[in-house]
């Protein structure tokens, strides 16, 4: 009941959030110069035609208007027409979604698999050479710009040693329809198609590395820091004046209080990581969202544009939500205080 | 009588950057068996790091230890194996915390701490208990330190306990595996006089009923007069007075001893109106 309420709260709160988000984000696209109706028609196009365009999209309607029409359409789930495309927006997004949360899911188990322990092994050998590997390379992976790293796995793996592809999300003509969720992994297993599984993984390994070693450094910083605090309370010497044995300290007495700020960094990672995404999306031909929201605003194509920012931050959204629920089972005071307030 | 614990000039020494300070100088101090000894010296004299370097905690380095012998049950503390010297550790020897509030694990119950230390000790001492037996075990330690509705505490966070009841939980702690010394750091330092009244007093109770020896480990005179029959002055490092309480109370020989005995509050005399 507690927890039903506290969900609910944080429903409310998040819906207050994306329609703040609509707001600055329309009235940013429509702000900046340059007029969606003469870029999707051309330099040649007449300023009849212009304005004929500029009437059906409703672009000479007073701004709160525009928004009005805009939130009404959301309401009903209905994000409009694609300048660009010419096809509606929902479609172009619910093509281009999976395959973007797809590379993002990946990315993220690969930064946490290996972000987390990697902390860990830095805290338990601080000031010796794990520690200082560690570090070394979370500075080198934080400082390498991302299409760097794609370009240099793109490299390195899909040419030099060919053991890997290194465009698109599966060999050009496997006939596969991922109708189920978009995943191709989960689809995959789902209608027992393992092939296809395996042939999406091995696509996905370079982007997703790609995409992950930033955020994996950062979580590798931040378990770190966590661990070497949470090292210094009282109650990890107190441990060790009962005889509890290194590695039970170490994780379980240890590791758990300090599991909340790398659960809560990578939330918040989520945001630059659809950013970066795009990134990734464009050097391995990854037919995604993040690509897909770029081309849309370098063409002011104004309904995608909102139409991809509403969903990222629906998603963002809600990442952040289960991770506030993650947080609350780790750290049981986090829990404990939000019931009395 | 012979000693249960017994410290034989103890030296140690800190190296920080680059630079050595002597922070014991030839201490020794003796626990009878089932006596109850307070160790006592204003803040930097040197008490906990001899109580750290009795349970085998002193990290080094920064510490070093130079000198002397730490003389448990007939055996070198110093000497033996470390796996010997951590089977004692919790079991033989336990320590009551001194902050309540730290000193617990903050994301695990009272029933997961204290099962784990006793599952870890049991394997430690070779015994064979199950989680069944663990669970009463904690069950009843937690009845020993007082506690009216141990089952409820045993299932609770330490956030959800009072600071009196987490200083229990923490001389529980102390009790689970029946150790035959108990160094005491300071119990109830942290709470109000009224509960660290009751705490001094349910640990001199327990002691007494369990025929333990104490080591108590303060800066104030009032609970060495409340927890001990046999008091050591501690003073930069060096043993400067020794003696059984009532007598060293009462005729104090050293400057420094007479100026502690000066710094207890008084709580009779006139109100300064």
């Amino acid at each position: 009941m507690e927890f039903l309420g506290f969900l609910a709260r944080r429903l409310a709160w998040s819906l207050l959030v994306l329609v703040g988000l609509s707001v600055v984000i329309f009235v940013i696209a429509r702000v900046v110069p340059g007029d969606p109706a003469r870029m999707a028609l051309g330099p040649r196009a007449s300023a009849e035609q212009v304005t004929e365009l500029q009437e059906k999209l409703g672009l000479n309607l007073p701004l709160y208007q525009q928004y009005g029409r805009f939130i009404g359409g959301l309401a009903q789930g209905e994000l409009g027409q694609s300048l660009l495309t010419e096809r509606s927006v929902n479609l172009d997004i619910r093509t281009t979604f999976p395959a973007t949360l797809e590379l993002v899911m990946a990315t993220v188990i690969i930064a946490f698999l290996f972000g987390v322990p990697l902390g860990v092994a830095a805290a338990r050998w601080k000031d010796s050479w794990p520690d200082n590997l560690v570090r070394a390379f979370a500075i080198v992976a934080a400082v390498m710009p991302t299409f760097f790293i794609a370009l240099l796995l793109q490299v390195l793996a899909g040419y030099v040693l060919q053991i890997l592809p290194t465009t698109g999300r599966l060999p050009t003509g496997t006939e596969f329809e991922a109708d189920i969720t978009g995943l191709l992994i989960v689809d995959g297993l789902l209608k027992g198609q393992l092939h296809v599984v395996f042939e999406a993984m091995r696509h996905l390994l370079l982007p997703a590395l790609a995409l992950s070693l930033a955020t994996m450094g950062q979580m590798a910083r931040i378990t770190r820091a966590s661990m070497i605090d949470v090292s210094r309370q009282d109650y990890i010497e107190a441990a060790r004046a009962f005889g509890v044995p290194d590695r039970v300290r170490l994780f379980k007495y240890q590791l758990r209080p300090a599991f909340v700020p790398p659960l809560t960094i990578m939330g918040l990672e989520f945001a630059s990581l659809i950013g970066g995404a795009f990134v990734v999306e464009l050097i391995f031909s990854w037919p995604g969202m993040a690509a897909y929201g770029i081309r849309a605003i370098t063409q002011k194509d104004l309904n995608a544009i909102m139409g991809v920012v509403m969903v990222s931050g629906l998603f963002f959204v809600l990442v952040n939500l289960l991770i506030d629920v993650l947080v609350g089972l780790v750290d049981p005071r986090i829990r404990i205080r939000g019931r009395r307030a | 009588m012979t000693s249960l614990l017994s410290v034989q000039g103890l030296s140690v020494s800190f190296t920080t950057y680059g630079r050595t300070a002597e922070v014991l100088k030839g201490v020794s101090l003796d626990v009878p068996q089932g006596a109850q000894v307070a160790l006592v010296g204003e803040s930097g004299s040197g008490k906990s790091v001899t109580m750290k370097a009795i349970m085998g905690l002193l990290p080094q380095p920064p510490a070093r230890i130079h000198a002397g012998r730490i003389m448990f049950d007939g055996r070198d503390l110093l000497t033996l194996p470390e796996r010997e010297r951590v089977a004692l550790r919790g079991t033989a020897m336990s320590m009551v915390f001194q902050d309540p509030m730290s000193s617990l694990n903050p994301v695990w119950t009272i029933e997961d701490q204290l099962s784990t230390i006793l599952k870890y000790a049991d394997r430690r001492l070779g015994r064979d208990r199950d989680r069944r037996g663990r669970r009463a075990r904690v069950i009843e330690v937690l009845s020993q330190v007082r506690m009216r509705d141990p089952e409820r505490v045993a299932g609770s966070f330490p956030i959800m306990l009072s600071g009196g009841m987490r200083q229990r939980v923490l001389i529980a702690m102390a009790l689970l595996s029946e150790p035959r010394l108990l160094i005491a750091d300071e119990p109830g330092t942290a709470l109000d006089v009224t509960t660290q009244a009751q705490i001094l007093k349910l640990l001199r109770d327990l002691v007494e009923a369990q025929g333990l020896a104490l080591l108590m480990i303060t800066h104030n005179l009032g609970v060495v007069r409340e927890t001990s029959n046999y008091v050591y002055v501690m003073n930069k490092g060096e043993i400067v007075e020794e003696g059984p309480t009532a007598d060293l109370f009462a005729a104090p020989r050293q400057q420094y001893t007479r100026d502690l005995i000066a710094a207890v509050p008084r709580l009779t005399g006139r109100v300064a109106t």
